[in-house]
């Protein structure tokens, strides 16, 4: 193993980290919001030196079979070599593709979009509602960038105008999407059976196991995922789900503070 | 035409400096027909009738004799695949290592393994790029235990300072064992390391400002006050 590793990993078991910062310290959170003009939502969040992008762009679409009565999200992932030397051209990678997964879920199991409110024709035409992640610096954590910068998006989005069913992009009516609720991912890492928050680039490479807890505004859990080769006992997953849920309600209150 | 830029300009790759035959390109410069044009982000430097262009920015471009810090990247047949922290990828062969060994009979990973750290020479560069290193220089090693941190290597020059004056001051207030390879990767171990680590992070992002030696003993002498840890 490499040394930075070692030497990383033996600072995390003696409570310490490689930037000083506390083990349940987040980086600076910046959040910007609506930065592209053509989207119909979108945000840009700087976790440190993390930056991730995020455009919602709305359609009209015919819903699936099984819910006629429902509109419709899809989220995507895309790792451009812009964000880091190690992110090569062409389809989505395994990395991209649980990103884009982990979003979506926290933002579909939260039910924080009241998507019976999306239907325009029962069964005919929905609004189809498009998350576009897009990392613009990786430096570790891009999953909960990417979910603060999702809910931000979504947030933010105005439904375009409509003119015999179709869609005039380019001009935005005032209604938002009907947003409820804010799921916030907060991602856990263990080195040694130490728990820590907001692992940088670094700690990411040393890290034995990760767990992605999205909380809603009352606590609740909505969607959970695990990630790297270690595993978590019973009493560290309950420890993870206390600190995501105080953590989640910080940067929550960040997110709030932004709404105009 | 004459000189287009005048000393501590600057200029993007592929700027004019001069449209006359009475310069000569230097470091990052070439000539293309009567015009002296830079290869690299930087400041333009006279000396005489030289033309320099200092970078800014830029990836670390091997130059046979620097001592870098690479990390093994695989163990082949005859010898190791290094990560130099460059576009190009180094080659450490079995010639370069001071004992002897026989490929046939010993298992090269046990010299140096895949992830482990070394301090090298760079022998060669060749014309494509083909980077050699040796450990037969009196100061290589491998390294076992410390960090590293890694710094724009144009910025090594300012971390080193004049003879050296820079990093023996923040080997001397912090005591800390501080290796600094020419590819912007610095090795460093002992107690109060966190200090040095602040002190080139520093360096790199104040590289600019004049008086640096100064402002950096200021900020050993403080910090380590704090910590009451000055050491001498």
């Amino acid at each position: 193993m490499n040394i930075q590793n070692q030497y990383i990993r033996n600072l995390i078991t003696k409570g310490d980290r490689i930037r000083g910062r506390a083990l349940d310290q987040y980086r600076d959170i910046v959040i910007e919001k609506n930065p592209i003009k053509n989207a119909e939502g979108s945000a840009l969040v700087k976790i440190g030196k993390t930056e991730v992008m995020v455009g919602v762009k709305l359609d009209i679409g015919e819903p699936f079979a099984d819910t006629p009565d429902e509109g419709i999200l899809i989220a995507g992932a895309e790792f451009s070599p812009i964000a880091s030397p190690e992110f090569e051209l062409g389809p989505p990678g395994e990395n991209a593709i649980e990103l884009a997964r982990v979003v979506d879920r926290g933002i579909r199991e939260s039910k924080c979009i009241d998507m019976k409110k999306l239907c325009i024709k029962k069964g005919e035409k929905v609004w189809m509602v498009n998350i576009d992640i897009q990392p613009l610096s990786h430096d570790g954590n891009l999953i909960d960038a990417a979910g603060i910068a999702a809910i931000v998006a979504l947030m933010n989005a105005r439904l375009p105008k409509l003119e015999d069913d179709k869609v005039v992009y380019g001009e935005k009516t005032d209604t938002t999407l009907p947003v409820n609720d804010i799921p916030i991912p907060v991602t856990v890492a263990k080195i040694n059976g130490k728990l820590f928050v907001d692992p940088d680039l670094e700690e990411e490479d040393s890290i034995d196991a990760r767990l992605t807890i999205t909380t809603k505004s009352n606590g609740n859990v909505c969607a959970l995922q695990k990630g790297r080769t270690g595993s978590f006992s019973f009493e560290e997953i309950e420890e993870a789900i206390k600190i995501s849920v105080r953590k989640g309600k910080e940067i929550r209150e960040i997110v709030k503070s932004l709404k105009t | 035409m004459g000189i287009l830029k005048k000393e501590r300009d600057f200029v993007l790759p592929g700027d004019k400096i001069v449209e006359s035959l009475d310069y000569l390109p230097g470091k990052n410069c070439f000539r293309d027909g009567n015009s002296i044009y830079s290869k690299r982000v930087g400041l333009v430097s006279f000396k005489g009738r030289v033309i320099e262009v200092i970078p800014l920015t830029g990836m670390y471009i091997p130059e046979p004799g620097d001592m870098i810090i690479g990390e093994i990247k695989d163990v082949q047949f005859s010898g190791w695949a290094v990560d130099i922290n460059s576009p190009y990828q180094a080659f450490l062969p079995l010639s370069g290592v001071r004992e002897f060994i026989d490929p046939a009979k010993m298992d090269l990973s046990k010299v140096y393994g895949i992830g482990e750290l070394i301090y090298a020479k760079v022998t060669s560069v060749g014309p494509s790029k083909g980077v050699n290193l040796s450990m037969r220089d009196p100061s290589a090693r491998k390294f076992k235990n410390g960090r590293i941190i890694k710094i724009t290597p144009v910025k090594v020059p300012r971390v080193i300072g004049k003879k050296g004056s820079m990093i023996n001051l923040i080997k001397e207030r912090t005591a800390c064992r501080i290796y600094v390879g020419q590819n912007g990767v610095i090795w460093l171990q002992g107690e109060n390391e966190p200090l040095a680590a602040k002190a080139i992070k520093m360096i790199e992002e104040m590289s600019h400002i004049e008086g640096l030696t100064n402002y950096i003993e200021n900020l050993l002498k403080n910090e380590g006050k704090i910590k009451g840890q000055v050491m001498k």
